[in-house]
């Protein structure tokens, strides 16, 4: 891989620029600026309807400094392979607008909504394709842009609008769907799990994302203020928590010569070689208002039980397939 | 000029006629009757003899998705379907129109379920007229192979930047062979030359529509209520411009083709007494009934609308206006409307006209049932009541249907 630095990336204008109009404390944006600085240079970002979509784009502004497409909710993975597939004609016949640059990162953004629900089977037929581009998922763990409804993304008790935590209902009865497995299991080049916490793992992720040959995806966790009820400024706090607990272990998964190959990046490794430092899942939940019903008006023990089980089966998972 | 006599059916000349223009990207996904197109594009690629990336997609959804991320990225993006592969696109139908992507599409007309029936009627098309698509219906191959080649022309011209949607019907053109004049493959790529892009202003400055590392623009924003209702009335003025651009288009490809097209085609209108008005397939089949009711003395005519979408609603009236009496063919229903989709045009467009025929609307053929000259002749025959009476008792009439 080529080289990343944080002082070389630092020194890279960002290609999502200022202003744009998403809430304070967004993770969103700042997944994106560190994703673009790793692209090699020529770029086609196409991304799903969504927060960053509306934010970013009301006509006539713009914050993208890269050709940029929004076409609709389910199909950027389809919009994505029809760019890479034009790029692939015009470089094999040697004419046409793309037929110039020997390289093009194409990079699609979505949400857990385009990525969880609406568009799997977009995305299951691209990765299936072979198509080479970037996906990332911008992983909020809910419908956060037509106002916090659940996805199949949202977690197991968490309160969202359309899983409310009820006299009878403790939030969404079900669990986070394993999208990162499904993924996987497509035998796809490259992926990975990232988080805004760790920026230069961030980028040197991307980078690799870009230089698989074929579909690479990266599954970014970007905490929601407003839709995880927790103040603005504790976002990169939220989101550190988050991988220190095990929620979202940071990993990147491989195809090497047929075999599937599972490692853990360094702040998930470190936990794995003194699991004493690995925290309880309490303290990422006591941050956010869309757990609080675990703990007030009484503590439900029972759901707190359960969540640690589940983490802490899906960690021991992931070591197994890391060979730790 | 040497054109060479082929032996195609529809979806074979469909198939044919892109392989000439060789697109950049065809991006499709298998449905009946429209499978041949893809089959044979297929084996286009397979044997190298065109550059295009063929996408197989897994939905239709996707099909229309990836042409339009092609069309944005600078290709030329080509995609065929058919009744409820189009429905399935029909989110992205709105989106390639309003994004101004010069795609083009073959619609291989067939009945849209509920009940499932694979057969021909326009169903699917007539559902998609408000999408802002040109449409073209095809009588015969030859007419699916001429308009699969001018297509990109007028898709592309930079006063129109539409997508077409090609209409042909299922089986009856889709899977009939006939004879199709084919152009040499240097004239179909000289005819259409290479894709042209407008320039419009990006935050950098002039740039090209269309996604450029070079210069990049942002296409398919957010518009909000500050913008939307002016980039919706563009693509009103495009659709105007296109009834201007496709006879120019016609023009040339006459000059090269020895085939002359227009929006309207009429047959034996010049004293007729009574005239049907319809598209597709069963022209071919009034014609032949206008022939013999002409051989016993009666004045019959007909209108065979060729452009759908932009209304050529000036031309259909200098050329339908003069008959008393005009029966408006079609195969499809707007289910608790006044009449079907073109009835209600044509009755639109003479609204306001000094002088109007009588119209009477016939739905025929649908789910593919078989429109025969006899029934075409007792459409004449209500047609000539209609004018003795001076008057239409029923708008509606259902030709073929069961007792």
């Amino acid at each position: 891989m080529s080289q990343i630095t944080l002082k070389d990336m630092a020194a890279k204008p960002d290609l999502l620029c200022p202003g744009a109009r998403l809430c304070a404390g967004c993770d969103e944006s700042i997944i994106v600026r560190m994703v673009l600085k790793a692209t090699r240079g020529p770029t086609i970002v196409t991304n799903a309807t969504g927060c960053l979509e509306v934010a970013t784009s009301i006509f006539p502004y713009t914050s993208w400094d890269v050709p940029w497409i929004h076409s609709a909710f389910e199909n950027t993975a389809a919009t994505a392979s029809g760019i890479e597939a034009a790029y692939k004609a015009m470089r094999r016949r040697g004419e046409g607008p793309l037929a110039k640059y020997p390289q093009l990162d194409v990079i699609a953004f979505a949400g857990d909504g385009g990525t969880y629900d609406i568009g799997l089977q977009a995305l299951s037929g691209a990765m299936e394709r072979g198509h080479d581009f970037t996906y990332v998922l911008l992983d909020n763990e809910a419908y956060m842009n037509t106002g916090i409804q659940r996805s199949g993304g949202t977690p197991f008790t968490a309160a969202t609008t359309t899983s409310p935590a009820g006299q009878v209902m403790p939030g969404k009865l079900e669990w986070k769907k394993p999208i990162d497995d499904i993924i996987i299991a497509h035998a796809i080049p490259f992926t990975a799990t990232i988080n805004a916490a760790w920026p230069l793992d961030v980028m040197k992720k991307a980078r690799k994302a870009f230089e698989a040959e074929g579909p690479a995806f990266l599954h970014a966790l970007t905490p929601c203020a407003r839709g995880w009820r927790y103040p603005p400024e504790k976002t990169i706090a939220v989101s550190r928590l988050a991988v220190q607990t095990c929620v979202l272990p940071l990993y990147e998964c491989r195809q090497e010569g047929g075999d599937v190959v599972y490692e853990l990046s360094a702040p998930s490794l470190a936990i794995a070689k003194r699991p004493e430092s690995k925290k309880p899942v309490e303290e990422y939940l006591q941050m956010q208002g869309r757990f609080r019903h675990l703990f007030r008006p009484e503590r439900r023990e029972d759901l707190l039980k359960a969540l640690q089980e589940g983490i802490d089966k899906r960690w021991d998972t992931l070591l197994k397939k890391c060979g730790l | 000029m040497k054109q060479k006599l082929m032996g195609l059916n529809g979806d074979e000349a469909a198939a044919y006629a892109t392989k000439q223009v060789d697109p950049d990207v065809v991006a499709a996904y298998p449905i009946t009757p429209q499978t041949i197109i893809v089959e044979r594009f297929s084996e286009y690629v397979a044997d190298g003899q065109v550059h295009s990336e063929f996408v197989a997609v897994e939905s239709e959804h996707s099909a229309l998705s990836s042409c339009i991320g092609a069309a944005a990225a600078g290709a030329r993006a080509y995609t065929a379907t058919a009744a409820n592969g189009l429905a399935l696109m029909w989110e992205m139908t709105y989106i390639a129109s309003g994004v101004r992507l010069p795609i083009v599409m073959s619609v291989v007309n067939r009945a849209l379920s509920a009940p499932l029936n694979i057969h021909n009627d326009h169903s699917d098309s007539m559902g998609a007229r408000d999408s802002g698509w040109i449409q073209i219906y095809c009588e015969n191959s030859q007419e699916v192979y001429d308009a699969h080649v001018e297509a990109w022309r007028i898709a592309e011209h930079e006063d129109v930047l539409l997508p077409v949607m090609i209409c042909f019907d299922g089986y009856t053109i889709s899977h009939t062979m006939e004879n199709v004049m084919t152009l040499p493959d240097e004239d179909v790529k000289g005819f259409v030359g290479k894709r042209g892009f407008i320039k419009v202003q990006g935050h950098l400055g002039e740039a090209e529509l269309r996604l450029d590392p070079g210069c990049p623009i942002s296409m398919g924003p957010v518009d909000l209520q500050d913008f939307y209702f002016e980039h919706k009335v563009h693509q009103m003025e495009a659709m105007d411009e296109a009834l201007k651009v496709i006879p120019t288009v016609d023009k040339e490809y006459g000059a090269l083709s020895g085939r002359n097209y227009s929006h309207v085609h009429p047959y034996r209108m010049d004293d007729a007494e009574v005239a049907i008005l319809g598209l597709g397939s069963a022209m071919g089949t009034t014609r032949a009934v206008v022939d013999e009711l002409r051989g016993e003395g009666v004045k019959a005519g007909m209108v065979k609308l060729r452009t759908f979408r932009p209304l050529p609603a000036a031309d259909l009236m200098k050329v339908a206006g003069d008959a008393p009496v005009l029966g408006v063919i079609e195969k499809d229903l707007s289910f608790g409307a006044v009449g079907s989709p073109l009835y209600e045009d044509v009755r639109a467009a003479f609204y306001g006209a000094g002088s109007k025929p009588l119209v009477a609307n016939y739905v025929h053929g649908l789910g593919g049932r078989d429109t025969s000259m006899a029934m075409i002749r007792g459409i004449y025959e209500d047609l000539l009541k209609i004018k003795r009476k001076g008057r239409v008792d029923k708008t509606m009439n259902y030709v073929g249907l069961r007792e």
